[in-house]
């Protein structure tokens, strides 16, 4: 009930906003994962200083509010003009077309070009709906004192999972630490290992197929090491249902792993800094390559804004190279511009943030195809929370693991089917 | 001071000639629906409408929120959720989740309500009795009540987790630690504990006040009769707060099938689907998922809404009996 009141109450947050825009206004819902809200801000103020025409305000709000009550506020047409949102699929059809609003759209399709399709319906889509606050990518995050206490060496570039499984597992035995890996209680976190393992998640025809080989290798995997320590129980089994990160299992020095991503940067800086040494592993291999999962979160533009030309303004100042290239160092977060992968940012960080940032960059260029396609595809949550849940049933002994590939079939033909009627 | 009591006057006048001409134009009878028409006009609004608004959705089917939007599927989302091959084994039926749901709520209903009857009913036996400190330990037993669910959810979680003070203390004492809320009937087992820890005192009180409404004569009678403690209890005391009983055991059903806030936040429904209940389906299916399936989160809020009323009938002839 207390849950349901606090949505009500974002909505109503929300509604409140929109309905009080004015004129020149623009209203931005806004999470951070570390301080993009905060940069946002900073960098908002110099645009209406440039722009007087123009006033944006910024409403923060927790991740989940956002997630949860923009859908219910974009159908009531009382949505903001900007959203900071990961969760494309649902709010797609409430997303404004930006292309008659920028200055160049083909600045915005060279610089953003391979995560402008994650706000696409289909291929038949170009319209430009948002720009990408960050690139994130998956990766192993290391304890790199416990891999030294135990001597055991940290697996190299090329090395397969089973290989982090075996280390994770002498470290976890060595220096008695609950589990040897933890990864994130997330559907994006698994695919992963999951397509590095031969998974394929489409058929031919492009429609979702889940269950096949590939997937049947790593969650055989991930259910047995959850039973003798090389992987932590508690993230995924003692959650329920839904999204849960394991970065405090990192942080307290209580596993070895942590499957996790670049947006962490900002805490592994600030909770951890120098308390353990730690460092970004090279995505492990197997059959479909050596990939972790790209993603982000976007700026998206809604139709209900009064003021899309402001939109469109603020926006293009953002995505301006010298802009966007300040605002990821602010930010401490991977750029999704292509340019400035390529560009050694002055990122205000540790020598071992540094190095991860590089780490990040490295394990960026390995991403295959199959994980943008994945992470772009309007399908993709409703495939990564039936993947979780039901591996996590599987885990927690209540379903065989053949039981959880038949739910997880079932589960996102219903959501299919659901989401065309 | 005068000109106000004169302003009040004034005011509490206005209503006279309009309540004069509906009178004059309007028999007994249906004078008395303009007196409930206010109420009627809420009523309608805020629970009338949010029924046909629900049972709108429970019948359409698809994603999006808006009602003309929504194709007419008929009894389609009750069908699904109703269809299994074996009603008792949540993992044959189409919608697993769903009847895991509705056997976890039954079993929490079972032990939840049944235990909290029995010791709400102890503690306000003690509570009633002269014993020292009895203002400050009826305090005690009530301050939970007064606490939001979400806070005591979070004090169970830090007690309760891997790292939380029951095993620290279990550590301390040398005792293996047990992580409580890794494995399903643990898990279960607290979930009905931190719910009977947190809504005793409010039943304990209604009880309190059953057994403060004997007459004092009735137990100086049975004293003067040398009545064993236990027969005095069975034949006097528990008849006598018989519809004090029924008011709490109605009252903690209806509390107990809408469980959700508490053990979402203590467990999220966890391990597996341990501890997962209707109202988080509801919840999740209609508003957590990212293919949001408002129909079926009506049907099945539906279903749990036909539950209450059964219960509430229940309620109502129980106490015409009383």
């Amino acid at each position: 009930m207390i849950r349901a009141t606090a949505l009500a109450a974002s909505v109503l947050a929300m509604g409140f906003a929109a309905a009080t825009a004015q004129a020149g206004e623009i209203r931005i819902a806004c999470y951070s994962d570390g301080n993009e809200c905060e940069s946002t801000e900073v960098l908002a103020a110099r645009f209406m200083k440039d722009n007087a025409d123009v006033k944006v305000t910024i409403d923060k709000m927790p991740f989940k509010a956002i997630q949860e009550s923009l859908p219910v506020q974009l159908a009531a047409g009382q949505g903001p003009d900007i959203a900071r949102t990961t969760d494309f699929g649902p709010v797609m059809k409430y997303m404004l077309d930006l292309t008659p609003y920028l200055k160049d759209p083909g600045y915005w399709e060279a610089s953003f070009g391979p995560v402008l399709g994650w706000m696409r319906a289909d291929a038949k889509d170009h319209g430009i709906y948002g720009l990408m606050t960050q690139l994130t990518i998956s990766a192993p995050l290391v304890n790199k004192t416990l891999f030294d206490q135990a001597g055991v060496p940290v697996p190299k570039a090329g090395a397969s999972w089973d290989d982090w499984a075996t280390a994770v597992k002498k470290v976890q035995v060595a220096t008695k630490i609950p589990a040897g890996m933890a990864w994130d209680r997330s559907g994006a976190r698994f695919s992963g290992p999951a397509i590095s393992m031969g998974a394929k998640f489409f058929a031919a025809d492009g429609s979702p197929a889940v269950v096949d080989d590939g997937l049947k290798a790593t969650a055989g995997r991930v259910v047995d090491w959850s039973k003798d320590g090389t992987f932590a129980r508690d993230v995924w089994v003692a959650a329920g249902g839904g999204y849960r990160d394991a970065f405090d299992e990192f942080a307290n020095g209580r596993v070895a792993v942590y499957l996790s991503g670049s947006w962490q940067l900002t805490r592994l800086e600030k909770q951890i800094g120098d308390g353990f040494e730690w460092v970004v592993g090279s995505a492990p291999c197997g059959v479909g390559g050596c990939t972790g999962m790209p993603g982000g979160a976007g700026f998206v533009a809604f139709k209900n804004s009064k003021n899309p030309k402001d939109v469109g303004r603020f926006l293009d100042f953002l995505a301006s190279k010298p802009v966007y290239a300040e605002w990821m160092v602010m930010t401490s977060n991977v750029p999704a511009h292509t340019a400035l992968q390529n560009e050694n940012l002055p990122y205000k960080l540790s020598p071992a943030g540094i190095a991860a940032v590089q780490a990040f960059g490295t394990n960026a260029a390995l991403l295959t195809p199959l994980a943008y396609r994945l992470q772009g595809d309007p399908m993709s949550r409703p495939i990564f929370n039936a993947v979780i849940d039901r591996v996590s049933q599987a885990m927690s002994g209540q379903i065989t693991l053949d039981q959880a590939y038949a739910r997880i079939t079932a589960d996102v033909s219903d959501a299919v089917a659901a989401s065309k009627k | 001071m005068n000109a106000l009591a004169s302003l009040f006057a004034a005011l509490m006048n206005l209503p006279e000639r309009p309540m004069r001409w509906a009178q004059g134009r309007l028999s007994g009878g249906r004078l008395g629906w303009v007196f409930v028409a206010p109420n009627l006009a809420v009523f309608a609004v805020f629970t009338f409408l949010p029924i046909a608004i629900d049972l709108h959705y429970a019948l359409t089917g698809g994603t999006n929120l808006l009602p003309a939007e929504r194709p007419f599927v008929g009894g389609d989302n009750f069908a699904s959720l109703l269809d299994c091959s074996n009603h008792f084994d949540a993992s044959s039926c189409r919608r697993d989740l769903f009847w895991y749901g509705i056997w976890n709520t039954l079993r929490f209903v079972v032990f939840q309500v049944g235990l909290m009857l029995v010791f709400s009913l102890l503690t306000a036996i003690v509570l009633n009795s002269k014993i020292i400190g009895r203002g400050f330990f009826r305090a005690v037993f009530f301050y939970p009540v007064l606490l939001s669910p979400v806070v005591v959810a979070l004090i169970w979680k830090w007690i309760l987790q891997r790292e939380g003070i029951l095993n620290a203390g279990f550590i301390g004492a040398g005792i293996t630690p047990v992580n409580w809320l890794l494995h399903g009937n643990w898990a279960f087992f607290w979930s009905v504990f931190v719910s009977i820890w947190a809504h005793m005192g409010f039943y304990t009180l209604i009880l309190l006040a059953g057994l403060q409404a004997i007459p004092a004569e009735i137990h100086e009678a049975a004293a003067m009769d040398a009545t064993p403690p236990w027969r005095h209890f069975q034949r006097i005391t528990l008849p006598l707060l018989m519809p004090s009983v029924l008011v709490v055991f109605v009252l903690g059903l209806i509390r107990a099938v809408q469980i959700f806030d508490e053990v979402y936040v203590l467990t999220g429904g966890g391990p597996g689907t341990a501890t997962t209940f209707i109202v988080q389906y509801i919840y999740k299916t209609g508003f957590a998922d990212q293919v949001r399936q408002y129909g079926l989160a009506a049907a099945a809020s539906l279903l749990l809404a036909g539950v209450l009323l059964v219960l509430t009938l229940i309620q109502l002839r129980g106490m015409k009996r009383g």
